[in-house]
């Protein structure tokens, strides 16, 4: 019993740790982004947010659109034979667009940009580390934070949403061509169930979570990478905690986000 | 009669450690304008540690380090970065940005942290890669370097504000000794022509004595002798004797 106390003492004062590390990271950003407007000059080079935009976002579409496609065909499928025995397999276009544009999109776009772009944020800020470039950036006078942390996390910030719209047309898309080919729900009758049933709430819904998404991705992401120990295990060991605590803290606020969301504006 | 000299850089009462190790006890060092300090000592006696301190990369626990008279340890962060324009770094392992070339590598200050337009960028790494001799290399990637060039283009990238003070990490460790002997020719233009401070930390002697005006010896976080180059030879210090007699040996 005492040594469960402990270890959910030790727990706590690392997770405060964490926590308390993730804020002053983002302090320390703001505040050098601050200085720098101060001081009349660029506080983040155009170049650089859209060359972090252009591998967060262009470079993940082909991912998103296809497990998107499959998991809307596979959802659709499956909700589509379960209706059946109840005879109402022509709500699956409702059930399948409501359910992918609130949850399923934003959630499962997460957990591809925290694999695919979390890992190489936390990797790459980690490599930097571990050969010293992120301390001579610092030393010049910079500001590491700045001039690495701000790009990557607002890049991500702002093309998660757009990545989740994408997810949400693909799954939509893979569902329809189902339904038609298996549940013989028809392309404009589902199309017209889509438009009848899916709300512009719906949609906001998703787009506030993905932009939450985005942020705490780029956020976990970028502190494991610049808080990595170690050389090539540490940034190994960063890599791994990126993306596992990034998927949990994604998921779990996905969970807050829907009971606020359903307590709040049902 | 020769002019006063002028303190660019001041140590005093310096303590560092992490946890239980006591890495720099009670430093006191000055460095005064356009000399050329050596810092020596044994592997893990805390010579690059003190390069970091001074450059704030590490906070000390005590005392006060103090550039041109203002106490670096109690300015704001702006105000340090501000100072840290002035002071240059060359480090051990040249820790050039492995994404940028070369020549984006030497412009990254300029380009960050000057109001100084494209143009002017443009012939500011021309005129420092041309020092270093790196002038063909604009374009390659710090991978594409041998661990000399990618010495001489850190160099480059740390003189590219034209600093005051130039902080050198191990500057020839590793290095064949003709390149060694370049990169010794460009500390000593860099003293005589553009009258820059250095602060050179190494254990390879040769280096140390021939760019030298004056020196240090650092021993297990204790600066134990502070003197010309004659000093150092000359001391009666059993460390520094066992030093450099060792050295003397292995070169013979």
């Amino acid at each position: 019993m005492v040594s469960l106390i402990a270890q959910l003492g030790a727990l706590t004062i690392t997770l405060l740790k964490e926590l308390s590390g993730i804020f002053w990271m983002l302090k320390e950003t703001i505040s050098e982004i601050v200085e720098c407007i101060a001081e009349h000059r660029k506080p983040l080079r155009l170049e650089h947010f859209f060359f972090q935009c252009e591998r967060t976002g262009v470079g993940s579409i082909p991912m998103v659109i296809l497990l998107s496609v499959f998991i809307g065909l596979t959802m659709a499928l499956l909700t589509g034979y379960q209706l059946q025995i109840f005879g109402i397999v022509t709500l699956v276009p409702a059930v399948v667009s409501v359910s992918f544009t609130r949850e399923m999109g934003p959630l499962f776009t997460g957990i591809v940009l925290a694999s695919r772009i979390g890992a190489a944020y936390t990797a790459e800020l980690g490599a930097m580390s571990a050969g010293g470039e992120v301390d001579a950036i610092e030393g010049m006078g910079i500001g590491a934070l700045r001039y690495l942390v701000a790009p990557r996390i607002l890049a991500i910030f702002f093309l998660t949403p757009c990545l989740s719209i994408i997810s949400i047309v693909a799954g939509i898309c893979g569902a329809a061509f189902i339904s038609n080919l298996m549940l013989q729900i028809g392309g404009s009758f589902f199309y017209d169930q889509v438009t009848k049933y899916l709300l512009v709430k719906d949609l906001m819904a998703g787009v506030v979570k993905s932009f939450l998404f985005g942020g705490i991705i780029g956020v976990i992401a970028c502190y494991k990478g610049l808080s990595m120990r170690g050389g090539a295990v540490g940034v190994g060991n960063a890599t791994t905690q990126s993306v596992v605590t990034s998927i949990c803290t994604v998921i779990a606020c996905d969970s807050i986000c829907n009971i606020i969301m359903i307590t709040f504006f049902p | 009669m020769s002019a006063p000299l002028v303190k660019i850089l001041e140590m005093r009462g310096v303590k560092l450690q992490f946890d239980d190790k006591v890495v720099l006890k009670n430093i006191d060092l000055s460095v005064y304008e356009q000399e050329t300090l050596v810092i020596m000592g044994i592997s893990g006696c805390g010579k690059s540690t003190l390069l970091s301190i001074v450059l704030g990369l590490l906070r000390p626990d005590a005392g006060s380090v103090s550039f041109k008279q203002e106490d670096l340890t109690l300015v704001s962060r702006r105000k340090f970065n501000q100072v840290r324009m002035r002071i240059g770094m060359v480090y051990q392992n040249a820790a050039l940005l492995s994404s940028l070339n070369v020549g984006e590598n030497v412009g990254l200050p300029l380009q960050e942290l000057s109001h100084k337009t494209p143009r002017e960028i443009d012939s500011i790494i021309d005129e420092k890669l041309e020092l270093v001799g790196l002038k063909d290399a604009r374009g390659k990637f710090p991978s594409e370097l041998s661990g000399g060039m990618q010495k001489r283009a850190g160099m480059a990238r740390a003189l590219a504000l034209d600093p005051e003070l130039v902080l050198f990490d191990e500057p020839t460790a590793g290095l064949d000794p003709i390149t060694s002997e370049l990169i010794n020719e460009l500390i000593i233009t860099l003293r005589d022509k553009q009258k820059v401070t250095s602060i050179i930390v190494t254990h390879e002697m040769e280096s140390a004595f021939a760019l030298a005006t004056r020196m240090a010896f650092l021993d297990e976080g204790t600066m134990i002798l502070e003197g010309t180059p004659t000093v150092m030879r000359e001391s009666k210090i059993p460390i520094i004797r066992e030093f450099l007699s060792t050295y003397a040996a292995h070169n013979q």
